[in-house]
């Protein structure tokens, strides 16, 4: 990784927002069927997103900035998954109570007080992602706290919410959204500002997901869980690397945004060095110069080659197109020469903060988004004219250009989100919102919201957590995950088998197994956190055997150890015919009885397979031999006598 | 309200009231609260909803979340500052434009523009023009607005005296030369209003438009900003002097409908496109972009002629929606009580049992007029195709044709401010006024597409719902 730091000296902070949807069987404000998602949709709706003022009277940055973006959003939808309250078309319905149960019990996991009265507040979002504007949430928890490495992690809140849409396409000012998911419980922890180096966000991601799967009550798979990382360096301010899919991005992601924000505070400096303090300072004047550049040799700044995608080359569909026409448009940064290619995050320079806000904001998002004087075309044609748009703005040395184009009324708000976006350099590093990438850098996404898009809302009442349910959940609280590790590791579990069984809820198989069958623990663990593995690698349902079937079986193999051997033929009967009888079928199998004559068959297979070669290795006919064996004793007879006995013949035959 | 805003501790009540009051804080105090947990809450007390229990303190965190602690749980609690809420729509001077229309909007409450309430957790309305375009700027390329709030009351408060106040005031509007007259109204009862309205402003100039949102302003997605604006449009720019109901065609934000007055009912109680007309086809499709009118058969815009204002009322009138096995001593009470006009819901084409017929024998012979219209709402009461019909009609149970039931209740109430005459009262009730009883249904004026069938899902499927 280029630019090593010392993340203490920067003053690096980190802390999660950890993401995971419970596992309900309806929805958290209507009873639709929680997890069924589609691919296909059977009807659409058109609708448009408006800001309105919070609580308090102001209105949030955010909204105005999604407002200004004037998408156009359709939400896809199925009868299978969705009902008029996920169309914005009927009131909420009571909350799920099972939601709460279990968002309370995610809660006492974390170590959180447990709110009295739990209200429900919208928090806006204007992109659509949520077809009523907003999304419903609340607080359940304060105040918990995780071990960690010798110290603690706070837990600053976890609050109940619903899931939002799923995005499938985001082009120009058209946005279309699948609302399959949306609705489905989720909780979500916030941390503190408490981690201190990137590999620590990532063992902190994989911690929380550790307790909250320790309950068994929350969903796993693809998009069953995700994370929000905030990145602060001393000087910087609060990014936000928005729905990270895996833990092991985490360490790159916050390494580059350290990077970022550094350099952002140098570029800070830089300016402030030029004389630029406030608002005014800032001289950034742009005009259409459309006019000038119809004849331009440069393809992109046509209107023809702007109309059709370049990916495909399809034609832009009206909701997809601004308003106005086709218009482009040249802006001149007075004193600003050389800040563009200002290095950012690897790779990426200051241009690309600007090209961040002009695709999303504006909606202009034909790449390059936009041309810079420090990044133009180098053939000789788009030189001149890069030297005439110059002249015609009055640029001097010392200025730099950027040049956007599209829908008229989008070349306006580019360029005020261009000279929006100088200002907060001036300033530092803003407060974002950022969509992360698998190399470690990270794209604008929005403008970091606050309390302003609040609002409490007035379809749901407050939902009263008496003690006695809170002391209820309390009592049939799991096991803490890092009580149990200590508990796996002291029999000699590896952890990362300790971990694989906390995250995919084996370990509460373990424990039931051990219980009641009187299973050794260490044998259960590495059975269910290793063993069966490979066959749900090769696609042997093996999840679909209940917890009785498990400690039948691990009954088995108390009474019978040698059955044990054939652990994998007993599973996969078991998946086959999951009603057959146990004790049947261990009879049947002949398991646990030597069969008689056993040693006689083995001394006839030793026979029959004399070597071909006289010179053939011993050990390599020894392994065969024990094969064969094997295939007709396993579980009847221990491999290690088979094994004794095969030695045994092939030493007589040598006598 | 003035009231309550004086109140200190503005919703609490009982053990909260008390806490608070020992405690020495109060609403809008910024305080610092440390609970028996010894959680450390920082934020701001809000006022509690009245019909919320009194064991709770509502507090809104710096992060923006409310919370409610239990009044036995609080520990400790430190007021650091105060910081009283004003919650406001960014007001703007609305500008003045001489080459556009002039446009009136009268409120009686609902939804179009709107803010919290802290005392009962609702919305309240919120108005003024100022408002207005600070909300919903684009208002301001179509006219110039003039707002004048009558009442602000939810729809279900709408009433006989409120009708006449709007008519009255529709009346001068016209006369101060008024473009065009939107009335901003809760949907749940705007049919009614639309109705009733129908028959005291006759011979309008200029269009008269109802109109009203699903979901309340205060929400990113409302319907609220785009009715208003299309019901502007069609109140400035629009052909149909008549009074019409604007509210979205699909539950999509793409179009607006007009509907008649006489013929439009709520059909879903949450739906954005729950206005239908019934029996017909709406009049004109409006969007952004302007009108698309679906039938030439209205009172067209002319600016020379003399509106007829009529604000005669009798509200001792009531529908009686039949249901099997009805008891006739329901018919008795409403005579006892001094009704005197019963709108039958009936069943079908217009009927109800046997044993209701004596009781609807003695209101009439008591001077009760009595008239029928259909609970299917699509259709026609044709009496006469059964015996059971036919005996009513002897009884002298007047069939309304295809008058819907709230249109005819809201007529007969009308007929009966100007005459008790039975004869003159069917007359009148028989003669339409706008369309309230139509000759023909053209067959589209009757579909309930069914979901589920191949051939409509397709089409569903295909288009913006």
């Amino acid at each position: 990784m280029p630019d090593a730091i010392d993340y203490s000296e920067v003053g690096l902070r980190v802390g999660l927002e950890v993401h995971q949807q419970l596992l309900t069987a309806k929805k958290m404000f209507c009873n639709c069927p929680a997890g069924i998602y589609t691919r296909e949709h059977d009807g659409s709706v058109l609708r448009h997103m408006r800001p309105t003022l919070s609580e308090l009277g102001e209105y949030d940055g955010t909204a105005l900035m999604e407002f200004k973006t004037r998408k156009n959003i359709v939400y896809l939808l199925h009868t299978s998954n969705v009902c008029t309250y996920e169309m914005d078309d009927t009131p909420p319905f009571l909350m799920n109570p099972q939601a709460l149960d279990i968002a309370i019990e995610q809660c006492l996991m974390l170590g959180c007080d447990i709110i009295d009265e739990v209200h429900i507040a919208r928090k806006q979002y204007l992109d659509g992602s949520i077809p009523t504007g907003f999304q419903r949430t609340a607080i359940v928890g304060v105040e918990g706290r995780l071990p960690f490495h010798g110290r603690e992690i706070t837990i600053t809140q976890v609050s109940v919410e619903e899931d939002s849409c799923r995005e499938v396409s985001d082009r120009g000012h058209l946005i279309v959204w699948r609302t399959d998911r949306l609705g489905m419980p989720l909780i979500e922890t916030v941390t503190g500002p408490d981690l201190r180096t990137p590999d620590e966000v990532e063992e902190a991601i994989l911690l929380v997901g550790r307790v909250c799967r320790s309950t068994g009550h929350v969903r796993v798979g693809l998009g069953a869980s995700r994370q929000d990382i905030n990145v602060s360096v001393r000087g910087g301010r609060r990014v936000e690397i928005k729905g990270v899919p895996r833990a092991g991005w985490a360490p790159g992601l916050v390494h580059c945004e350290a990077v970022r924000q550094i350099n952002l505070l140098n570029l800070r400096d830089e300016l402030r060095g030029r004389g630029f303090r406030e608002s005014d300072d800032l001289g950034i004047e742009h005009r259409d110069v459309t006019e000038l550049v119809a004849d331009s040799p440069m393809d992109l700044l046509r209107a023809g080659s702007w109309e059709r995608y370049l990916d495909n080359g399809d034609q832009r569909s009206d909701l997809e197109r601004g308003s106005g026409p086709f218009c482009v448009r040249a802006v001149r940064l007075p004193g600003l020469g050389d800040t563009l290619s200002w290095p950012t995050q690897p790779n990426r320079s200051f241009a690309d903060e600007l090209r961040g806000r002009v695709r999303v904001i504006a909606g202009l998002d034909q790449p390059p988004a936009l041309l810079h004087s420090e990044d133009w075309p180098r053939e000789a044609s788009a030189t001149n004219e890069l030297d005439r748009l110059r002249r015609t703005l009055g640029c001097s040395s010392e200025d730099g250009l950027v040049v956007v184009w599209g829908a008229e009324e989008d070349t306006l708000t580019a360029a005020e989100e261009i000279r929006l976006r100088f200002l907060d350099a001036v300033d530092g590093v803003p407060n974002e919102t950022r969509q992360p990438f698998a190399d470690g850098s990270t794209d604008f996404e929005r403008i970091l919201p606050g309390p302003d898009r609040m609002y409490p809302d007035t379809d749901s009442p407050p939902q009263r957590v008496t003690r006695e349910r809170v002391e209820g959940l309390q009592a049939s609280l799991p096991e803490l995950p890092w009580s149990r590790e200590a508990r796996y590791t002291e029999v000699g579990v590896p952890t990362p088998v300790i971990h694989y069984l906390i995250r995919r809820g084996g370990a509460r198989l373990v424990d039931a197994v051990v219980e009641l069958s009187g299973a050794d623990l260490r044998r259960a663990c590495f059975f269910f956190g290793e063993r069966l593995k490979g066959l749900r690698r090769a696609g042997v349902a093996v999840d679909e055997i209940s917890d009785e079937r498990w400690c039948e079986l691990f009954a088995v193999f108390d009474s019978r150890p040698v059955a044990w051997e054939a652990w994998q033929s007993l599973v996969e009967r078991l998946v086959d015919h999951p009603d057959i009888d146990l004790q049947n079928l261990v009879e049947e199998m002949g398991l646990g009885r030597a069969p008689d004559g056993w040693r006689e068959r083995v001394a006839g297979l030793a026979a029959e397979l004399r070597p071909v070669h006289p010179d053939g290795s011993e050990d390599q006919r020894r392994r065969f031999l024990m094969g064969r064996a094997m295939s007709e004793l396993r579980g009847r007879v221990s491999s290690t006598e088979v094994d004794a006995e095969i030695r045994s013949r092939i030493g007589a035959e040598h006598e | 309200m003035s009231e309550s805003t004086s109140d200190p501790l503005k919703g609490y009540k009982g053990r909260a009231r008390a806490r608070l009051q020992e405690l020495g804080i109060r609403v809008w105090s910024d305080v610092r609260m440390v609970n028996s947990a010894g959680s450390l809450f920082e934020g701001v007390v809000l006022p509690r909803s009245e019909s919320f229990d009194d064991l709770h303190i509502v507090l809104k965190l710096k992060n923006g979340y409310n919370i409610g602690i239990h009044v036995d749980r609080v520990a400790s609690v430190e007021e650091i500052g105060y910081k009283e809420a004003v919650y406001k729509i960014p007001e703007q001077e609305f500008p003045s434009r001489p080459d556009l229309p002039n446009v009136t909007l009268l409120g009686t409450g609902g939804t179009i523009a709107s803010r919290l309430d802290y005392r009962t957790g609702a919305v309240i309305p919120a108005f003024t023009p100022g408002e207005l375009y600070g909300a919903v700027p684009e208002l301001a390329d179509i006219c110039n607005l003039t707002t004048k709030k009558l009442f602000g009351v939810f729809s279900e408060n709408m009433g006989w005296p409120e009708y006449v106040t709007l008519a009255e005031n529709i009346e001068r509007e016209i006369a101060d030369g008024a473009d065009g007259i939107v009335i901003g109204h809760g949907t749940d009862t705007m049919g009614h209003t639309a109705a009733v309205l129908s028959f005291m402003v006759q011979d309008s100039p200029v269009p008269v438009v109802v109109v009203g949102s699903q979901r309340s302003s205060d929400r990113p997605s409302s319907d609220a900003a785009l009715n208003l604006i299309h019901a502007i449009r069609t109140a400035a720019y629009g052909d149909i002097a008549e009074v019409q109901i604007c509210m979205f065609g699909p539950t999509s934000d793409r179009y607006g409908l007009l509907h008649r007055g006489t013929r439009c009912r709520k059909m879903h109680s949450s739906y954005r496109s729950t206005f239908r007309t019934i029996g017909d086809i709406p009049l004109c499709i409006v969007s952004r972009d302007g009108f698309s009118s679906l039938t030439d058969d209205y009172l067209h815009r002319d600016a020379s002629r003399r509106v007829r204002i009529d604000t005669v009322y009798d509200d001792r009138v009531t529908i009686l929606y039949y249901y099997p096995g009805m008891r006739p001593n329901l018919v008795d009470a409403l005579v006892e009580k001094g009704y005197r006009g019963i709108v039958i819901a009936g069943t079908g084409l217009g009927h109800v049992n046997t044993p209701l017929y004596p009781a609807l024998e003695r209101a009439i012979d008591a001077g009760v007029h009595v008239v029928m219209t259909v609970q299917t709402l699509w259709g026609f009461a044709q009496m006469y195709v059964y015996e059971t019909g036919r005996d009513l009609l002897d009884i002298g149970v007047v069939p309304l044709d295809n008058m819907l039931p709230e249109t005819a209740l809201m007529k007969l109430g009308w007929v009966l401010g100007h005459t008790d005459d039975h004869e003159k009262v069917i007359e009148m009730m028989r003669t339409p006024i706008n369309h309230e009883i139509t000759e023909r249904e053209p067959h589209n004026g009757y579909l309930i597409l069914q979901g589920g069938l191949p051939e409509t899902d397709e089409f569903v499927s295909s288009h913006w719902k």
